[in-house]
């Protein structure tokens, strides 16, 4: 395998984008990593979405998306694995890259969730659960991360303010972050008195519906080291998978595929939890966050809510987690979310992060999942 | 989900909760299951899930997909049979202040949700505080 690095980032302002269409936005990512990598030429293109089928009636996305950005023939893949389908298209573009295969791979991600209503949305991303013997009954996203919740809450003594904790954590930081889609703070009241979705979850312990793109581009490092750019390296890559229906895992306050992805992209890497320096992790619901900290080993099983309320994974704590603002602030188009939590990555370990600039970053992992951790895709970048 | 076929198919689980049990290990598939979980082994023998359990966890659904919008809110919790199999279901017939943790619950055979005018009415198993 060869090493692998990253030499272009590109993400645009998310948020409810009603004047662009799905290929407007991921155009629009994708030419500014090739113009920051100052590549014109890819050899292939790896693109993550979940469901633009049901988001905007389009499938085809190899076709649609490498004609407009202009690059037609060029071999393309569209990837899927629900909310992980960025990380996991990350995943196949360093793949390719590391085989020898590609010497330049561009690596999009995109998803359009506001030109459908609020029910439909819900439904789309429903299909990440078990349709037959989840959905069937009435089960929604926040209603499974509910229950993961209350489980959690019962077994550890996790409480209520530190899941609104979470919120407040990745709003600050978000607020630091102009691509956000909700670049403002909120207070632990705030989470508190906003309207019940799925108990005990509020609807700000959920991340919202969003439009947006992010794109990366990867090449050998070898060649990367000929580039004016800073060298950042991919040094592990991680994917598990885990039963699809909730009911079915061993112990639900656990993510097992987050833990088994975090073991070997670590592994691949030769690094331990402790060596990095920052974290952009899948917080699509306040205690998804807590429970892949756990999960990742940052924190001990259970401890996870106690270390937020005692400052270990702020920004300035000792393991920063979300500094880009997370899902929660962010934004999460869900096909894209693990394509700019590289983005994310690159940028602090670049020193490009200006107020929210992790200070001295030199290690970042990224964790991105599908469904209630169906699916888990962890990977370690490290600078020069 | 508009094809009855799909519905008609999962009868045996939903109506009579008919499970297959391993052969080789003893795990019940609900639903079946061609390859066995645990083991890996792949025959099964028919049997039918235990009916009373307890509630593992559960939560009050407020926003609700399309089917189920004029039964908010509405409670779902996953609870353990009697058997070991853990399942999904509304748990009904119950104060939402009295959902805990470890509470008794039997299942039983309820209506779910209904398409509209011309469409399929979903019937399925719920779980009652016992
Ligand atoms: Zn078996």
């Amino acid at each position: 395998m060869r090493d692998v690095a990253v030499i272009g980032i590109g993400m645009t302002k998310w948020g409810e984008l009603w004047t662009k269409s799905l290929r407007t936005i991921f155009v629009e990512s994708a030419l500014l990593a090739l113009d920051d990598a100052g590549v014109d030429k890819i050899d292939s293109m790896v693109v993550g979405c979940m469901s633009s089928g049901l988001f905007v009636g389009q499938e085809h996305l190899t076709s649609l998306l490498s004609d407009y950005l202009g690059k037609n023939p060029v071999p393309a893949a569209r990837v899927e694995s629900a909310c992980a389908s960025g990380g996991l298209a990350l995943r196949q573009g360093f793949i390719e890259v590391a085989s020898g295969m590609s010497d330049v791979v561009l690596v999009g991600g995109v998803e359009k969730m506001t030109d459908v209503t609020g029910c439909e949305a819900t439904f789309a991303l429903g299909t990440a659960a078990d349709q037959e013997y989840e959905g069937f009954h009435g089960l929604t996203f926040p209603g499974l991360y509910a229950m993961m919740a209350v489980a959690h809450m019962h077994k550890y003594g996790t409480t209520r303010e530190q899941l609104a904790l979470v919120a407040v954590k990745n709003h600050d930081n978000g607020s630091k972050n102009p691509l956000a889609q909700y670049p403002f703070k909120i207070t632990v009241d705030g989470v508190l008195q906003s309207v019940l979705v799925a108990d005990p979850l509020r609807i700000l312990d959920c991340s919202p519906i969003t439009d947006g793109a992010a794109a990366v581009v990867l090449c050998s490092a070898d060649m990367a080291k000929k580039m004016k750019k800073p060298v950042i390296r991919i040094t592990g890559s991680g994917l598990a998978t885990d039963t699809i229906a909730l009911s079915s895992r061993k112990d639900m306050t656990w993510i097992e595929s987050t833990h088994l992805a975090g073991q070997k992209a670590l592994a691949m890497a030769g690094r331990k939890i402790g060596d990095i320096d920052l974290f952009e992790v899948h917080d699509c619901f306040t205690i998804a966050e807590i429970m892949v900290t756990e999960a990742l080993g940052i924190v001990e099983k259970g401890r996870g809510g106690r270390a937020v309320e005692e400052g270990l994974t702020s920004l300035k704590g000792k393991f920063p987690v979300n500094p880009s603002g997370g899902l929660k602030a962010k934004g999460h188009p869900v096909g894209a979310t693990g394509v700019a939590q590289a983005v994310e990555v690159v940028k602090q370990l670049r020193g490009e992060a200006a107020e929210r600039q992790v200070k001295g970053a030199k290690r970042g992992l990224t964790q991105n999942m599908g469904g209630t951790g169906g699916s888990s895709v962890v990977h370690v970048f490290e600078a020069e | 989900m508009p094809n009855p076929a799909r519905a008609w198919r999962e009868y045996p689980q939903r109506y009579r909760l008919e499970a297959e049990k391993c052969t080789k290990c003893g795990t019940i598939a609900f639903p079946p299951r061609l390859v066995c979980p645990q083991c890996g082994n792949r025959k099964f023998a028919k049997t039918k899930l235990a009916e009373t359990g307890k509630l593992l966890t559960f939560t009050i659904i407020r926003v609700p997909p399309d089917p189920f919008e004029d039964q908010a809110p509405y409670a779902v919790g996953i609870a353990e049979l009697e058997d070991g199999v853990k399942l999904t279901a509304q748990v009904v017939d119950c104060d939402f202040a009295a959902l805990k943790v470890g509470l008794r619950v039997r299942l039983e055979f309820r209506k779910l949700s209904e398409e509209g005018e011309a469409g399929v009415i979903y019937y399925g198993y719920k779980f009652v505080p016992e």
